[in-house]
């Protein structure tokens, strides 16, 4: 019997009869992140990191049954042992360990490498299995570093101020969003910020995060206000009328898919700025090998190219189908925080 | 090669037509004649010939990357863009080089005589294509690595229509944009001609070429009932072909397409013309395929369109004349304000004169009341028509396409109901995302594939069918994936032939998907047999 197993519900510990980041309702949850596709609705019982709990339970509703602990702490089920390490994808993110009697697997939700000054940065844990997503792993996706990135992004923020021009810059709600507040110079102008982001913010600020200073955009706010100011919004909010309140503007967008010229072109924006809370290639890599692990498990994203890339590294890899979805490229909301 | 490439980033990030121009204008104002030539050449599709086979740039990219080549051929098959996957996996260097844009361009041609591979007896760096390339790749930042890419391999799409360059060199140069239009066309290459030769020099041809507006119409709205007594408009076969304009003036003879595009020399027929019609005649009709006193479809003619060079056996095997329908100027004189009755029955004199097997008039449908129309609308594919024109006796000749007194009235199309079968990943716009579609239809339990389709759904839709796709993948064949038969959608298309080229033995006229058939099963899709016996109808 494995430590682990793919499930019609979830990923299985059936010694400790638990579930992590279950896709159909279960008694026991463990949660890596508090985003919709991992914490779902419908469990009997949750377990998560401190800094998820008020996020899911804003999600979920605040009568759920929900446990959190710190990185590290442990917990002993049924004499199997649960521990979190930080995952670096967004606030309160976390890989789960998981190790009975010597043998040590790892979970690890969504993650990526690279410190976002925001979310608490990723720590390899050495394990025998390890599971992984793989979103973005392909060769041609390379992050810049992040500095970088905010430097376009200021640079591209100052330039419409100058034209009188309001910025919007889209990310999803819960992660992307508080990094980008978080990422840009806050001196440039007033930041703004939609409804569906701000209360991911509030709870966020509830927690003693300090997060730099926002608006929410209210119908009472004076058009004028806007001129030369940062609008960041869920990239489903755009092309809609909440939208026109800020012409003259500049759309941009940020995400890794970005990278791709393709994508970029499509979604018909000004600007595409190449930012994601995943792995690129040379950080799954990295990851990997950092477990020192024995085999691998992937996930969700381009999992047969990447398997194939394992395998063929000497590494044993095999694919599990779940229903987790990565960062996605069209306009979907991966948390409706409203 | 910056400020190229800052033009190249300013044109891509912006689908603003009025942006681009400025973009263009600002670059053209602040470059090197050499640059700007070169840049013309590449926005009018006259780039360099390849000189590095793309079997090799995989190869060493594949290499320089450090992955597997069938990794790099996965990976290409998602980013869809060959340039951008060689520039997205070299790694990530300092940007050092200073070279110009037709400093560049010069060090792609070199590379012509060059040895492939690095030979182990050559020692010295950079004498091999090998060596440079990879040179090159390691001097350039990204985007620069994508721009020298896409100068190094096949075709380019920058966004910017030949038009808009042309909008923003007039801009730039305060020469009218016709005359411009008129020397950027034929046959010249940057590698010998100049900036000064091309553009600046005065050409007396200018004048005498210069076309008219087209006027185009609007697919009618209403009932044609409505459009009151029929006294008052004459109808006309809508031919399916290349809209065109016929000039002759000064002893010499241009054609233009709808799109301004001068293509006298792609329609060699023509130039008997030049002395059977008198000088000053302007006239607008479309460009058919013809032979044996019929049209021959729109497929034949496609088989000379985009063709450089049209040779004998073309001219042979897709015959062209024109199928005139106005007269916009006669004896120098622009007659576009008069009446269509008016230009109508001068055209008809002309056509008669000029006694050419190349120009035709296009004959009045005739009818006493709507009903006769709609028997004749109905009837349009018989005549290798795609359906009727009205226009008003009165009517003037108008600007672009205008209400009022053109109308279109095409006929509806043919359509079947299919089931989507394989999918494969798009290009460009749409790369990663699975948008080009394979359908089949029933025979007996098997279905068997007959026509690809792009086009007809909205954004929404194909992310819809793209999640489908990837989450009911069958087997994979490449970057094909067969999907569970599922989909059903009904495919609209103007003509059907039958084809040894496709294993279906049918070839569709612009087939696009009209419509998503969510409510069918696909055990409710069309048959072969019904695919036949449209081919027998219509074929």
């Amino acid at each position: 019997m494995s430590l682990l197993q793919f499930t019609e519900k979830g990923i299985y510990c059936e010694r400790a009869n638990v579930y992590i980041d279950p896709w159909k309702p279960v008694n026991y949850a463990i949660i890596t992140h508090a985003h919709a596709d991992h914490s779902r609705w419908g469990n009997k019982f949750y377990l998560c990191h401190h800094l998820s709990k008020p996020i899911i339970q804003h999600r979920l509703g605040g009568d759920i049954h929900i446990e959190s602990m710190e990185y590290l702490e442990k917990k002993s089920i049924n004499g199997v042992e649960f521990s979190f390490f930080p995952a670096g994808h967004i606030i309160g993110s976390a890989q789960v360990r998981v190790a009975y009697k010597g043998e040590v697997w790892v979970a690890s939700g969504d993650y990526k490498l690279e410190d976002d000054g925001f979310s608490t940065p990723f720590e390899p844990i050495k394990c025998n299995t390890f599971i992984t997503e793989c979103t973005f792993g392909l060769p041609v996706f390379k992050w810049q570093d992040q500095k970088e990135v905010f430097e376009d992004i200021n640079n591209w923020w100052r330039k419409n101020k100058e034209e009188d021009k309001v910025t919007i810059l889209t990310g999803y709600s819960l992660g992307k969003a508080q990094r980008l507040i978080q990422g840009v110079d806050p001196s440039i102008g007033k930041i703004f910020t939609h409804g569906a982001i701000e209360k991911t913010n509030e709870i966020i600020r509830n927690m003693g995060v300090g997060l730099n200073e926002t608006t929410y955009v209210t119908p009472e706010i004076n058009k004028k206000d806007f001129k030369g100011a940062l609008v960041i919004a869920p990239p489903s909010a755009l092309g809609t009328s909440w939208q026109k309140k800020f012409q003259p503007f500049e759309v941009g967008i940020a995400s890794g898919w970005m990278k791709m010229r393709g994508p970029r072109r499509r979604r018909s924006v000004d600007r595409g700025f190449v930012l994601s809370d995943h792995a690129d290639w040379d950080g799954l890599n990295t990851a990997i090998k950092a477990t020192e692990c024995e085999k691998v498990i992937v996930t969700h994203g381009y999992t047969n190219i990447f398997s194939k890339w394992l395998n063929d590294q000497g590494i044993e890899t095999q694919i599990e189908a779940t229903e987790f979805e990565g960062e996605q490229l069209e306009a979907t909301e991966k948390t409706d925080a409203e | 090669m910056k400020n190229f490439v800052h033009l190249f980033t300013q044109l891509d990030q912006t689908t603003k037509t009025l942006k681009k121009v400025a973009a263009l204008v600002d670059y053209f104002n602040d470059t090197s004649e050499e640059d700007k030539l070169w840049t013309i050449a590449i926005l009018s599709h006259r780039k360099p010939k390849r000189t590095v086979r793309t079997a090799l740039l995989r190869e060493w990219s594949a290499a320089a990357a450090n992955v597997p080549l069938w990794l790099f051929e996965e990976s290409y098959h998602i980013v869809g863009d060959l340039a951008e996957t060689m520039a997205l996996m070299h790694p990530n260097l300092e940007s050092k080089h200073d070279k110009s844009l037709s400093e560049w361009i010069d060090f792609i041609i070199e590379l012509k005589d060059l040895e492939e591979q690095v030979s182990p007896s050559s020692s010295d760096a950079l004498q091999t294509k090998k060596e440079r390339v990879l040179w090159a790749w390691n001097q350039l930042d990204e985007t620069e690595r994508f721009v020298f890419n896409k100068l190094m391999t096949g075709g380019w799409r920058v966004g910017v229509s030949q038009k808009l360059m042309t909008r923003a060199l007039a801009k730039h140069s305060g020469i009218e944009e016709n005359t411009l239009s008129h020397r950027l066309m034929g046959n010249w290459r940057a590698e010998t001609t100049s900036y000064h030769q091309l553009i600046v020099a005065s050409d007396p041809a200018d004048k005498i070429s210069q076309p008219y507006p087209f006027y185009l119409a609007y697919a009618i709205e209403v009932d044609p009932q409505e459009l009151g007594n029929t006294d008052t408009w004459m109808a006309e076969r809508k031919w399916d072909g290349i809209r065109g304009q016929l000039i002759v003036r000064e002893n010499q003879l241009f054609v233009w397409s709808r799109g301004e595009e001068l293509v006298t020399d792609k329609f060699p027929e023509f130039e008997m013309l030049t002395k059977a019609l008198p000088n000053g005649t302007v006239i607008d009709g479309e460009i058919i395929a013809y032979e044996n006193g019929q049209p021959l479809g729109f497929n034949v003619l496609q088989s000379r369109i985009g063709r450089k060079n049209v040779s004998k056996a073309i001219l042979k095997k897709a015959p062209v004349l024109m199928i005139a329908y106005d007269l916009l100027e006669i004896n120098g004189i622009d007659i576009r304000e008069k009446p269509m009755h008016y230009r109508r029955s001068e055209l008809e004199k002309l056509v008669k004169e000029s006694a050419s097997e190349k120009l035709l008039i296009s004959e009045l449908v005739e009818f006493r009341n709507w009903e006769d129309l709609v028997k004749e609308r109905a009837n349009s594919r018989q005549h290798h028509a795609e359906g009727l024109m009205l226009k008003h006796k009165n009517g003037t000749y108008k600007v672009g396409r205008k209400k009022g007194d053109w109308w279109k009235w095409k006929v509806d199309p043919l359509t079947i109901d299919a089931v989507l079968i394989y999918a494969m990943r798009g290009h460009g716009r749409m790369a990663n995302l699975y948008t080009d579609y394979t359908f089949a239809v029933w025979k007996g339990d098997e279905l068997v594939p007959f026509t690809k389709a792009y086009s007809g759904l909205t954004d929404k839709e194909i992310n819809q069918v793209d999640a489908f796709v990837k989450r009911n993948t069958v087997d994979r064949f490449g970057p094909v994936r067969s999907v569970k038969a599922e989909l059903v959608f009904e495919i609209a298309f103007e003509g059907i032939a039958r084809s040894s080229r496709h294993k279906s033995g049918v070839a569709l006229r612009f087939p696009r998907m009209f419509r998503w058939r969510k409510d069918k099963p696909a055990n409710e899709a069309n048959t072969l047999d019904d695919l036949e016996k449209l081919l027998n109808l219509y074929g």
